[in-house]
């Protein structure tokens, strides 16, 4: 390690740099246990063991196997026409920073992707190799994310579940037409396929594994996919119809959104020094999230008449204001799945909430103690105290009042951007 | 009437169980329960010193945890955090809990009850924090060593995690506030006092203990870490939120160069 100490930096520098706009961050999910007095255990849930600059999870070494591409996309730093320096890992190099990583407690594993060289098959073949050094020489149990390429072979695929923990194809541009204007070289099917072959797998492992118990993990904390948002000119109803296409048809365990931070001087793409549309993508993860576990339908949040996230509010508050015939809901009596509609109500609230109305009803001073935001909860709900006085409350009057009384974070940049149109 | 008790403990939690019993056994008025160390003379009570006896600990153990898994828990996690008066609180916890018919674990409109898990969430999160932030620097005989300073007595709830994922390596966790650490020797974890010369934070002035090749990862990484940074996405409040500032010493990450 000393003699090429410096070299290992340099590539790095520029292996890491690259990589860092995949913001898939996830180490959970996965149940590799270490019963064999080996290294690492990942049965637990993922911990971020640092957070950059920005603000994001660090909990996997996210590197490029390497920024060499034969395509030229126009939304990644990596594309061919790139005037950047370039750089490569060998296997055995990657092994090496991921293991001493790990021992040192920096990293809940590997997360390792690569640009395109020679062929989809040669780049994935080396990914392969990392983990597979991994698991079988290294004894590692840590987290393993590795990023399929685009057009790899089905065999390949299949030998990478077998070792990592989680796959993962980048749609990156939610439309098919999209795609078509910034990754000519790209076909759709590309994407998919890899994803429907580890579909599949994951189904054939699992109800082999109930037959025969020694049947290996196949990608046991199954496959995710990114979206590039504010690359080309996407609605937010696109973007989440696109989204949860993937959940429902891929089986995907989480669908990414990432602001696109403008990397390339190209008219078809917004210029270098546009914002990062960062509160748009805040609101994307707050709309998944409403999806997979709030019981919302999609098309509930999103439609024609309402194709784009409202930038004030979040969306479930969004939602209630368009929904007012559903409110007010009595708190002691109203059930789990209406609970979890009221702004103001996290899920943790909600079970709080149900747990403690067992002993006695609720009034606003226990609801206050709880936790819950009474200040957006209260004009959506009844509870056991009647200071409140809910008659003809019209959504944009309680909008109102509950912009006028609150200092959301985005508050700031929000009216910054408003300036733009003022 | 009897007068009122303060019972004094060695600090320890089965101490403090065993001070339990001695409470219900008694049907004593407790004034309060301290530990030795921190002991002060109640003017109207009077004062019961209490040695710790693992059996009697043990039943009181057992008793709560057959009432509620999620109190146990919950008791446990309060105790470490060592906050002030957090004996007598945990006492009424008990006194409601074996009075109910029905599990208080979660009847967070109950003050005691509330302060409890308000204490336990706290002292949970300062475990996960120590899971994710201890930075092992590898000696040169062989040990990944890790200082911590936490604010709540957490080594006893991280032991678990950190003996199933380094099975392999030889690693000791030291609380430089409490002056006790945990040792990992490829076998048992075991609690350890020891005297440390100086105190290992990321400092870039090389230590005699540590061989080149650990100043180089703790570089790699270092440099790592500066690169997956986005600059225009920069959040550094956001940033300071997740890793508090009280941590940074430690983090081999946040090297000042
Ligand atoms: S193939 Fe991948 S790495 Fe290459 S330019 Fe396209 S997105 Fe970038």
């Amino acid at each position: 390690m000393s003699l090429s100490f410096d070299r290992i930096k340099e590539k790095l520098n520029i292996l890491a740099d690259a990589a860092k706009y995949d913001v898939s961050c996830s180490s959970s999910g996965s149940v590799r246990k270490n019963n064999s007095k080996g290294l690492g255990d990942s049965s637990g849930m993922g911990i971020c063991h640092s957070y950059t600059e920005d603000g994001r999870c660090v909990s996997l070494l996210k590197i490029l196997l390497t920024n060499h591409c034969i395509f030229d996309c126009a939304y990644c730093v990596t594309r061919k026409s790139n005037d950047v320096q370039r750089a490569a890992f060998k296997i055995q190099e990657v092994v090496d920073l991921t293991i001493n990583f790990y021992r040192r407690n920096y990293i809940e594993g590997l997360f390792l992707s690569s640009g395109i060289f020679k062929s989809p098959d040669y780049t994935m073949e080396r990914l392969v190799a990392v983990a597979k050094k991994l698991r079988l020489e290294e004894n590692f149990n840590g987290y393993i994310h590795l990023k399929s390429i685009p057009g790899a072979s089905d065999e390949l695929m299949r030998e990478a579940g077998l070792y990592a923990d989680r796959l993962s194809v980048n749609i990156e541009i939610p439309t098919i037409s999209g795609l078509k204007l910034l990754a000519p070289d790209k076909k759709h099917e590309d994407f998919t396929k890899p994803m429907l072959k580890v579909k599949n797998e994951i189904i054939q492992y699992k109800s082999e594994k109930k037959i025969i118990k020694s049947t290996p993990k196949y990608a046991p904390a199954g496959q995710s996919t990114q979206m590039i948002v504010g690359a080309t000119g996407e609605s937010d109803k696109d973007i989440m119809y696109s989204a949860t296409h993937y959940y429902k048809n891929y089986n995907m365990k989480r669908v990414y959104y990432s602001g696109y931070v403008p990397v390339a001087e190209d008219n078809r793409l917004p210029a270098i020094g546009t914002q990062v549309p960062m509160l748009r993508e805040n609101r994307l993860y707050q709309t998944d999230w409403l999806l997979r576990f709030y019981g919302f339908g999609v098309q509930e949040l999103l439609n024609n008449d309402h194709p784009n996230l409202d930038m004030d509010v979040d969306p479930k508050l969004g939602w209630a204001l368009r929904n007012m015939q559903y409110f007010p809901v009595d708190i002691n009596k109203a059930d789990k799945s209406v609970l979890a509609r009221v702004p103001g109500l996290g899920m943790k609230s909600v079970h709080k909430i149900i747990n403690a109305r067992k002993f006695r009803n609720l009034n606003w001073e226990h609801l206050q103690k709880i936790g819950v935001a009474l200040n957006r909860a209260k004009y959506f709900i009844i509870c056991d105290s009647n200071k409140w006085d809910h008659s003809d409350m019209e959504g944009t009057k309680v909008k109102g009042l509950i912009l006028q009384n609150s200092v959301g974070k985005f508050r700031k940049e929000y009216s910054n951007q408003l300036q733009l149109f003022s | 009437m009897n007068a009122t008790k303060t019972l004094i403990y060695d600090g320890s939690f089965n101490g403090f169980l065993t001070a339990i019993f001695v409470a219900f056994d008694e049907k004593s008025q407790i004034a309060d329960i301290q530990k030795n160390s921190a002991s002060q003379n109640g003017l109207f009570s009077e004062p019961e010193t209490i040695f710790t006896q693992m059996d009697k600990a043990k039943r009181v153990w057992n008793g709560i945890h057959k009432k509620s898994h999620n109190a146990i828990k919950d008791i446990y996690f309060a105790f470490l955090s060592e906050n002030k008066g957090i004996e007598l609180v945990l006492y009424r916890y008990i006194c409601k809990l074996f009075a109910a018919n029905t599990s208080i674990a979660s009847d967070y409109s109950d003050d005691i009850v509330l302060k409890t898990s308000q204490l336990a969430r706290s002292v949970g999160r300062e475990k996960h924090r120590m899971e994710a932030f201890v930075r092992f620097q590898l000696t040169k005989d062989e040990i990944y060593f890790a200082n911590i300073e936490p604010d709540f007595d957490v080594l006893p709830l991280i032991s678990k995690h950190f003996r199933s994922r380094y099975a392999d390596q030889q690693w000791l966790i030291y609380d430089i506030k409490r002056k006790y650490g945990i040792f990992y020797d490829l076998n048992q974890v075991e609690v350890v006092s020891l005297d440390l010369d100086e105190i290992h934070t990321n400092s870039l002035n090389k230590s005699a203990h540590f061989g080149d090749e650990e100043y180089n990862y703790q570089d790699l990484w270092n440099n790592y870490f500066k690169s997956t940074n986005i600059k225009s996405r920069i959040n550094l409040k956001l940033h300071k939120q997740h890793v508090p500032k009280r941590y940074w010493k430690y983090l081999s990450e946040k090297k000042v160069v």
